[in-house]
């Protein structure tokens, strides 16, 4: 199975080409965030405010990574379900986010935003966080830093590995899985 | 009557806590050996070698292998005989938990109030469960238990009629559902029996068993086998992105019952099932 290289944010025309079950080589800008600060960016957008990223273009990794030891730029850093931030990410595909990576199925509201929205929402593995820690080289606290684990972060990352779960045409990973079932 | 000291607790406390995240148990590893010989799907085998691969890097480079370092779970046999001298048993375990958490670079996953949701900036409160034993030893068990497949965790009173094909249908409905949301593969630990709290806390202690230790009772021991068998007919697969490896083991605890009543209860673990545990 071949793998591509993908630079980040995404270059135009680039999503429609990615289909559900493609590997690929992440390697560019990633922004993090998860349960609470989506729930203060949502908040945030309800009172009419500006965010305090542009996620226009952008891809959000849903992580909390673990504290970075001495001398590391951060700890050990997997996704973390992606269920959990339905609520707020139609919004956020509607101001232009184009990606998310984490783990776990996502709402049908969601699945349908991200088809509208010419999006693309990516698996990492879960629990593999110290290897995926290795494709990240530089991390700054960006927004929210009251939060600690669930900060935003920009993260610089270089060949981080994901699979494509729901892809743009509307394709499902966890949907085409069932192959490998022996019951109807 | 034997005394054991406050600080002997706390710092192995600690010390289980930072091992247990940086050490998965050679019983997964050897699970996810195991599977990739025969996991039927491509891309099952890569996750399994990946995860392979992340436990070595964890170990070897003592880091935590993930990120969601887990709400600490202990249980605690009390031999009662001992005497703990300098602080209570539960003091001594959230102090171990507070520093092993800080000096491991784990990460602080507990708000102090569910609604109002504010971290608690060091780990704790951990949840204790404590048995008397006889004797003068205390044995902690802890696990690091992470968020996401305690979240496709289910409890079931179900009606002593249901018997054990209503039993099986709710264990397998539940790990269906979990689908990829509990990052499989799981191990399965399940409470059948006691009341409402304590068949939940028999599925939490069937998870603190070794992976491929059957349970005693030959008839609890061949429904386990039964059942991870057919969780791995699902096709849900490692990560969820298919395959024949949904499960790695079923581990069931039984207990005594009220007539009425037939409780269930199915606690998810994720692959990274992280016990640790000493004698002191």
């Amino acid at each position: 199975m071949s793998i591509k290289k993908i630079k980040l944010p995404f270059e135009d025309g680039i999503i429609e080409t990615l289909k559900a079950g493609d590997r690929l080589l992440l390697t560019g800008t990633v922004f993090t965030a998860r349960d609470a600060a989506h729930k203060r960016m949502f908040d945030t957008l309800e009172h009419g405010k500006t965010l305090p990223i542009n996620v226009e273009g952008q891809v959000i990794y849903y992580v909390g990574p673990t504290p970075a030891m001495p001398g590391k730029v951060i700890g050990s850093a997997g996704p973390t379900t992606s269920g959990r931030m339905d609520k707020y990410t139609p919004r956020l595909l509607d101001l232009g986010l184009k990606g998310m990576i984490g783990k776990g199925y996502r709402s049908e509201a969601v699945i349908q935003s991200i088809i509208k929205n010419k999006a693309v929402y990516l698996g990492a593995i879960g629990g593999s966080a110290a290897l995926l820690s290795k494709t990240i080289k530089s991390v700054e606290v960006v927004a929210y830093e009251d939060l600690g684990t669930e900060a935003i972060r920009k993260m610089e990352i270089v060949d981080f590995p994901v699979i494509v779960i729901n892809d743009s045409d509307g394709n499902d990973l966890y949907k085409q899985g069932n192959e490998f079932t022996n019951k109807t | 009557m034997r005394k054991i000291s406050y600080q002997i607790i706390v710092d192995k406390v600690s010390e289980l806590c930072i091992n247990a995240n940086y050490e998965l148990g050679q019983d997964v590893v050897n699970a996810f050996k195991e599977a990739v010989k025969i996991e039927r799907s491509e891309i099952g085998r890569d996750v399994l070698n990946q995860l392979i691969a992340n436990a070595e890097i964890a170990a070897s480079e003592r880091v935590p292998m993930c990120q969601d370092t887990g709400v600490a779970v202990f249980i605690v046999e009390v031999g009662q005989d001992i005497h703990i001298e300098g602080g209570t048993l539960n003091d001594a375990i959230n102090e171990g938990v507070k520093k092993g958490y800080l000096e491991g670079y784990l990460r602080n996953s507990i708000v102090s109030h569910p609604l109002e949701r504010k971290n608690t900036g060091d780990n704790t409160p951990a949840i204790i469960h404590i048995e008397f034993v006889p004797g003068n030893q205390l044995k902690i068990m802890m696990t690091a238990k992470g968020g996401g497949a305690e979240n496709m965790s289910r409890m079931k009173m179900l009606k002593p009629s249901d018997g054990i094909e209503g039993v099986k249908d709710f264990i397998i409905e539940t790990v269906r559902n979990a689908g990829p949301n509990a990052c499989p593969p799981l191990v399965v630990g399940v409470g059948i029996g006691g009341n409402f709290e304590y068949c939940s806390y028999l599925a939490k202690k069937a998870l603190f068993r070794e992976v491929g230790k059957r349970s005693k009772p030959p008839e609890i021991s061949a429904l386990e086998v039964e059942l991870l068998e057919e969780m791995n007919q699902l096709g849900i697969g490692p990560q969820g992105y298919g395959g024949s490896t949904t499960a790695l083991d079923v581990k069931i605890e039984i207990a005594a019952c009220h007539i009425a009543a037939l409780p269930v209860a199915v606690n998810l673990n994720c692959h990274a099932s992280r016990h640790k545990e000493a004698v002191l």
